[in-house]
């Protein structure tokens, strides 16, 4: 099953010189730095409601995230790279979720999973407990639709992830570059 | 025993419970105020043996609220449910916790989203709900919430 079959073919940012005693790599650090981060990302486990089933079915043998660099989930926000919002937050959660982002260490990316992570969902009108919209707790990268969605379009999420860092254009790669601006 | 032999037996032991027809299970009603002693009576009579409580609910009709309780007989293995109306301003009811101990924690439930007061319950406090949600029942129909709710 290829979600994006071209994702194999995906180039060293850089260009190979020939000289007569072999070559020279020439590159920007930062591309290579951006490629390195984003063909090894490790999710955090961490899942609030149904979406964490499709998450879990994503991790397991027969959609296999490893195929992409998303190797192991950690059970420890201090390890992993991207939280995958898999779920309803509720009021009481949100605080817990903001804690568990400001415990990951930098860089980190948000993916939110599902219509209850990107607006609340079902739960948006006539509910008393749910947060209508993860991005109200924590700064979100990627946005699935669904409910619960495809094991194929969290795939596709998080390839579009993984483009999104090669291009430096998520949230915290954006926030860093006008910090630097101002600090000029 | 089918519903209709409960039906039989369940009349000659409370002649005050009327029945509800046309469910899969056998539906009872029963005035509140007899609740306790007939809950008794269905979990220790060898006949019926209710040993098991598997939902314990509330409904709110708007004119008044609806104590739900499924039962079963783990050794019969079968089924009633019961119910008992509630007056909405002020709604009481015995606690059923010290005969199946399950209803502890699903009584503080109904206790937090609906308000009901269960009567001699050893630890009627929020089960779930996060501090100063006392008293506010969010789970009945009129609830409102300005802050975190958006009306449709």
């Amino acid at each position: 099953m290829d979600v994006t079959p071209d994702i194999k073919n995906d180039p060293f940012p850089g260009e190979v010189h020939s000289t007569p005693t072999g070559g020279v790599l020439v590159t920007a650090l930062d591309d290579v730095i951006n490629w390195a981060r984003s063909n090894s990302l490790w999710p955090l486990v961490f899942g609030t409601s149904c979406c964490a089933i499709e998450m879990m079915s994503t991790a397991s043998a027969k959609y296999d995230w490893s195929r992409f660099g998303f190797e192991v989930a950690r059970a420890t926000p201090r390890q992993a790279d991207v939280i995958i919002i898999a779920g309803t937050i509720v009021n009481k959660m949100a605080p817990i979720l903001k804690r568990l982002y400001d415990q990951m260490a930098d860089p980190k990316y948000v993916i939110a999973m599902g219509a209850c992570a990107t607006s609340g969902g079902p739960f948006f009108y006539n509910t008393y407990s749910v947060v209508k919209g993860a991005d109200h707790v924590i700064p979100v990268d990627v946005y699935i639709a669904g409910c619960p969605p495809r094991p194929e379009a969290l795939l596709h999420a998080l390839i579009t992830l993984q483009k999104k860092i090669k291009m430096g254009i998520t949230r915290e790669q954006i926030r860093n570059e006008s910090k630097d601006e101002l600090s000029q | 025993m089918t519903n209709e032999e409960l039906k039989i037996k369940l009349s000659e032991l409370l002649p005050a419970i009327s029945f509800e027809e046309g469910g899969q299970w056998l539906n009872i009603i029963i005035d509140s105020k007899e609740w306790l002693s007939f809950a008794n009576s269905l979990r220790n009579y060898p006949e019926l043996s209710f040993d098991y409580l598997f939902c314990l609910t509330c409904v709110d009709w708007k004119t008044h609220l609806t104590m739900v309780y499924h039962l079963e007989s783990t050794q019969h293995r079968h089924v009633i449910v019961a119910k008992s109306k509630l007056d909405r301003n002020n709604p009481e009811i015995e606690t059923v916790s010290h005969i199946w101990k399950t209803a502890e924690f699903h009584e503080r439930e109904v206790y937090e989203l609906f308000g009901v007061k269960f009567l001699n319950h050893p630890d009627l406090r929020l089960l779930i709900l996060p501090d100063g949600w006392e008293g506010k029942s969010p789970l009945r129909k009129d609830f409102e919430d300005p802050v975190n709710m958006i009306r449709l």
